[in-house]
């Protein structure tokens, strides 16, 4: 693995041990429902200091059960997710294109070259090449 | 960080709508402007409030027993700066309010404040701050979001505080009792986001290296030497 990839495996997993420590550390326990929203303990923190107090306006549309809106939620993760993905995709193919492209233009490959197999292995080899080596 | 529905007095909930409104029009001409300006542009946008989509949709367990979730609105600042951010945090906060029941229509304007105004220029400002005493580009990028998702849940914290004094000890009481529920939750969520910032950046700056000197991220060779003269 190269150096560069290996940061940002440790990024990933620091994310991860940060998620993932609470819940084995059992930091929930003292709570009689360990682990809800901060925004559903904000309600009861305004419930306690005004105890009259009642929303004035509810949700124009409001998921009808948890799974209804746990399914939401992911859709709203797989959107974002979907174009990030679809970003880094597009950018690495027309990089990629790009130093094919270079490489042709320097001799490597000829447009009608009748077997492009290994010249285009060897020019793959280099876009790896310079991306092990690129800080 | 929402404010749920209804639970903003009137008042308050204008107000906060009033102070949201002029960010949120001068980020819509700030928008507009870069999509005519630099069209090649527009897909990094898009990728900047996909973050943003991403990371405010994910819960994540934290130290005080609840659960809460990033902002993403740091990246898209320290890229596009704030006003831009300004509009694509309230796309965000628009999809949860209408389709999940987060947050809500009569505290958008609140939400808006602490999420696509304060937390983007905060965490913006830290970035730049970081950059100006010559901090390496990716330990700014940390702090900017870092400070931009906490500012974001101490704004909340405060905005509640002002609407829900405690009876006995008064609004800093109340804040007491707010921060205790929001900023102290969100303080190992902001270390996340920003290193999940960093990630991002890291695979930006080889992926989008054009871009980034472009948008003033990544400075060249002969600009720094230039600067330095």
């Amino acid at each position: 693995m190269s150096r560069n990839a290996r940061i940002n495996t440790l990024l990933l997993l620091a994310v991860a041990a940060l998620a993932v420590l609470p819940l084995v550390l059992g930091l929930g326990d003292h709570k009689e429902e360990p682990f809800t929203g901060a925004d559903g303990e904000a309600e009861a923190a305004i419930t306690e200091l005004e105890p009259d107090y009642e929303p004035w306006f509810t949700p124009l549309y409001e998921p009808p059960s948890g799974e209804v809106e746990s399914a939401l939620f992911s859709l709203q993760a797989a959107l974002g997710a979907g174009v990030l993905a679809y970003y880094f995709g597009l950018r690495r193919g027309r990089r990629q294109g790009e130093e094919r492209a270079a490489a042709r233009r320097d001799g490597d490959i000829t447009p009608d070259d009748p077997a492009p197999d290994p010249s285009g292995a060897r020019s793959r080899g280099e876009g790896t090449d310079t991306a092990a080596t690129a800080p | 960080m929402h404010i749920a529905e209804g639970y903003l007095p009137p008042l308050h909930a204008v107000a906060w709508g009033a102070a949201s409104a002029p960010f949120v029009v001068h980020g819509v001409r700030a928008l507009n402007r870069e999509v005519r300006s630099n069209p090649e542009s527009t897909l990094l946008l898009g990728a900047s409030g996909a973050f943003t989509f991403v990371l405010s949709a994910l819960k994540i367990p934290s130290v005080t027993g609840s659960c809460s979730h990033p902002t993403g609105t740091g990246l898209g600042a320290i890229l596009f700066r704030p006003p831009i951010m300004a509009v694509l945090g309230t796309i965000t906060l628009l999809f949860q309010a209408l389709l999940l029941a987060h947050g809500g229509l009569t505290t958008l304007g609140a939400n808006v404040f602490s999420m696509a105004v304060v937390g983007p220029w905060a965490g913006y400002g830290v970035y730049r701050l970081l950059r100006r005493f010559d901090v390496p580009l990716m330990v700014s990028v940390f702090f900017g979001a870092f400070v931009a998702d906490l500012s974001t849940y101490c704004v909340t914290s405060v905005q509640l505080a002002l609407a829900f004094p405690d009876p006995g000890s008064g609004i800093p009481g109340a804040l007491a009792k707010f921060g205790g529920i929001f900023a102290v939750t969100q303080l190992p969520l902001a270390v996340s986001e920003g290193l999940l910032t960093v990630l991002v950046m890291r695979l930006l700056s080889r992926s989008s290296k054009g871009e980034l000197t472009r948008l003033g991220v990544l400075v060249t060779g002969a600009k720094k030497e230039a600067s330095a003269r």
